[in-house]
């Protein structure tokens, strides 16, 4: 998008420009006046060479307004493209302070401007956002790749990034509800098409996984046997002494066949259940045997 | 393979299509940015030979705003890809503007806008001294932004106020900038605003960078390369987006997809 710094007066369906951008620090007439360039101007536009004069703007503006819809109870509206430009030449409390002069015009309706937020701090921002009752935002649809810095893969990243995007609007309303709305859009050639948001958590978890040759993710089925897995460890509260089991059910005494039993038995019912299992197999039936010490006995798990 | 070089570039930029009657780069600004490792500086030079030696009778003319090397320089490097630069600037078509030594002057409030505002004005005089329609044939070539800074002690907004003007001659005329600029220079910064203010000003987007796998014999970068006027143009065939790769040759340059270099 170009900083072009041009204000439209939008009133009685007419538009008139008032143009910054050809000559916004009075460079042209400067050259005009010493016959370097052939005095001219912008066509079809009123052109205004002094752009750190907001007092002069301002009175220039609501000059051109009243122009356009007369003296009536017809209102214009004003649209500034774009403030960014201005603020490199004036500072934010004077252009805040237009802002808030215009908006309180009894002769304007409505007046909307166009910010670059990459370029400005979170002061300038914020400081013009609070001016506003609404204020809509366009972020790219997939954030991963920092412009024309990602590295190839992100091409077709980047080619959809500019054909699509997300736009969030934020209403604020005189009772101090505010409403926030998304919605994606898609640059086609008949125009902009707007389509409300539907797979949003797809997008997100898609892009917090990595693009690895290899599935990170787990499918439905298997999240399930997951959940069903009995933790060694875990307290299963169903009133039975809590079985550890080590590893030796070849070395299995006598006393603990029972048991060894009753836990193939149980896990056996698992299984037809279709629980999870996890099956612990011993490097060598020659080492020595673990203990039957629990070390973590004190823990009330 | 030189033909089937340029078509990439060409294509890309938008230069493909250049007829008699039409602005060469269509009125577009185009920023070049490259880092340490990887220089753009082949681009321009590449631009060059294709802007004067397109057609015979072209009525093409570069303005060169040269900060960073004499003209033998690009005498040297234009001759070897077979474009004679001191011909060219006898005969009007290569106008070589020398700012190697120039420094505007220090000490006084708006010592650097005030050279800036000199050197737009010799921009403006070289303008008007163009036929009215051949005005739009006239190609600002910067070499490079960073370097202005300097001459104007630090000040960027002083810079960015000059390349606005720049740009106002490309809307106003049809005349096209073209302007080099090193990335790295300003990617230390938390927010790099001078270099996003001319990445939101530029028509065409071209990001020279090295691989990133590192150093190769036969691939010595790759080249993104955005074309806002292409994506937005109805019914265009490309859409603007383009990525490629280039080897630089003694005497050429060969640009090729990732994986189709033969």
């Amino acid at each position: 998008m170009r900083l072009w710094t041009f204000i439209l007066l939008i009133g009685c369906n007419r538009i008139h420009i008032l143009d910054c951008y050809t000559d916004p620090l009075g460079w042209k007439h400067q050259l005009a006046d010493s016959g370097i360039l052939p005095s001219n101007s912008s066509a079809g536009a009123c052109l205004f060479q002094d752009v750190k004069d907001i007092n002069k703007l301002q009175s220039l503006i609501l000059e051109l307004g009243s122009g356009l819809v007369g003296q009536g109870k017809v209102r214009f509206s004003v649209a500034i493209d774009s403030v960014t430009e201005m603020l490199r030449h004036v500072p934010l409390s004077k252009v805040a302070a237009l802002i808030s002069d215009l908006r309180s015009h009894d002769q304007i309706s409505s007046i909307f401007w166009l910010l670059h937020s990459d370029i400005h701090d979170v002061r300038v921002t914020t400081s013009l956002e609070y001016l506003s009752s609404m204020v809509a935002s366009v972020e790219s649809l997939n954030q991963s790749s920092d412009g024309l810095s990602g590295d190839l893969g992100n091409l077709s990243l980047l080619e959809q990034n500019f054909r699509r995007g997300k736009f969030h609007v934020r209403f604020k309303r005189r009772n101090g509800r505010v409403r926030v709305m998304n919605e994606q859009f898609h640059m086609e050639e008949s125009g902009i098409k707007f389509t409300s948001v539907t797979v949003e958590d797809g997008l997100v978890s898609q892009g917090l996984v990595p693009k690895v040759l290899f599935n990170l993710e787990l499918s439905e089925k298997e999240k399930l046997e997951r959940a069903r897995v009995v933790l060694p460890l875990e307290h299963q509260g169903n009133g039975k002494p809590i079985q550890i089991y080590d590893g030796r059910r070849s070395l299995a005494p006598e006393s603990m066949g029972e048991v060894s039993a009753d836990t193939s038995q149980s896990n056996t019912e698992e299984c037809s259940n279709g629980g999870g299992e996890i099956i612990y197999f011993r490097d060598s039936d020659d080492d020595r045997p673990d203990s039957d010490e629990d070390p973590d006995d004190d823990l009330d798990i | 393979m030189d033909s089937r070089a340029r078509n990439l570039l060409d294509e890309a930029l938008g230069l493909d299509q250049l007829t008699q009657s039409k602005s060469p780069l269509g009125g577009k600004a185009v920023l070049i940015e490259d880092c340490v490792e990887t220089s753009g500086s082949f681009v321009l030079h590449q631009l060059i030979k294709r802007l004067l030696t397109a057609t015979p009778n072209s009525s093409n003319v570069v303005l060169f705003l040269a900060f960073a090397n004499p003209f033998s320089h690009y005498d040297r490097i234009l001759r070897k890809l077979g474009c004679n630069l001191a011909a060219q600037r006898e005969n009007g078509r290569f106008i070589f503007v020398d700012m190697l030594n120039v420094q505007c002057p220090e000490g006084k409030a708006g010592g650097g806008r005030s050279g800036l505002f000199a050197l737009f004005a010799n921009i403006t005089k070289v303008l008007n001294s163009l036929p009215e329609g051949n005005r739009k044939c006239l190609t600002i070539v910067i070499d490079d932004v960073s370097l202005i800074e300097v001459a104007a002690h630090g000040s960027s907004d002083h810079v960015l106020d000059f390349l606005h003007y720049c740009h106002a001659l490309t809307s106003n005329h049809g005349c096209s900038l073209v302007m080099l600029n090193h990335d790295d220079i300003y990617s230390s910064m938390d927010r790099p605003v001078f270099l996003k203010q001319m990445e939101y000003a530029a028509d065409v987007l071209v990001k020279v960078k090295p691989l990133a796998t590192g150093l190769a014999a036969d691939v010595h970068g790759q080249m993104p390369v955005l074309n806002r006027d292409q994506c937005n143009r109805r019914g265009s065939l490309n859409n603007g987006m383009n990525n490629f790769q280039f080897r630089i040759k003694e005497n050429s340059v060969e640009y090729f997809y990732p994986g189709a270099r033969t």
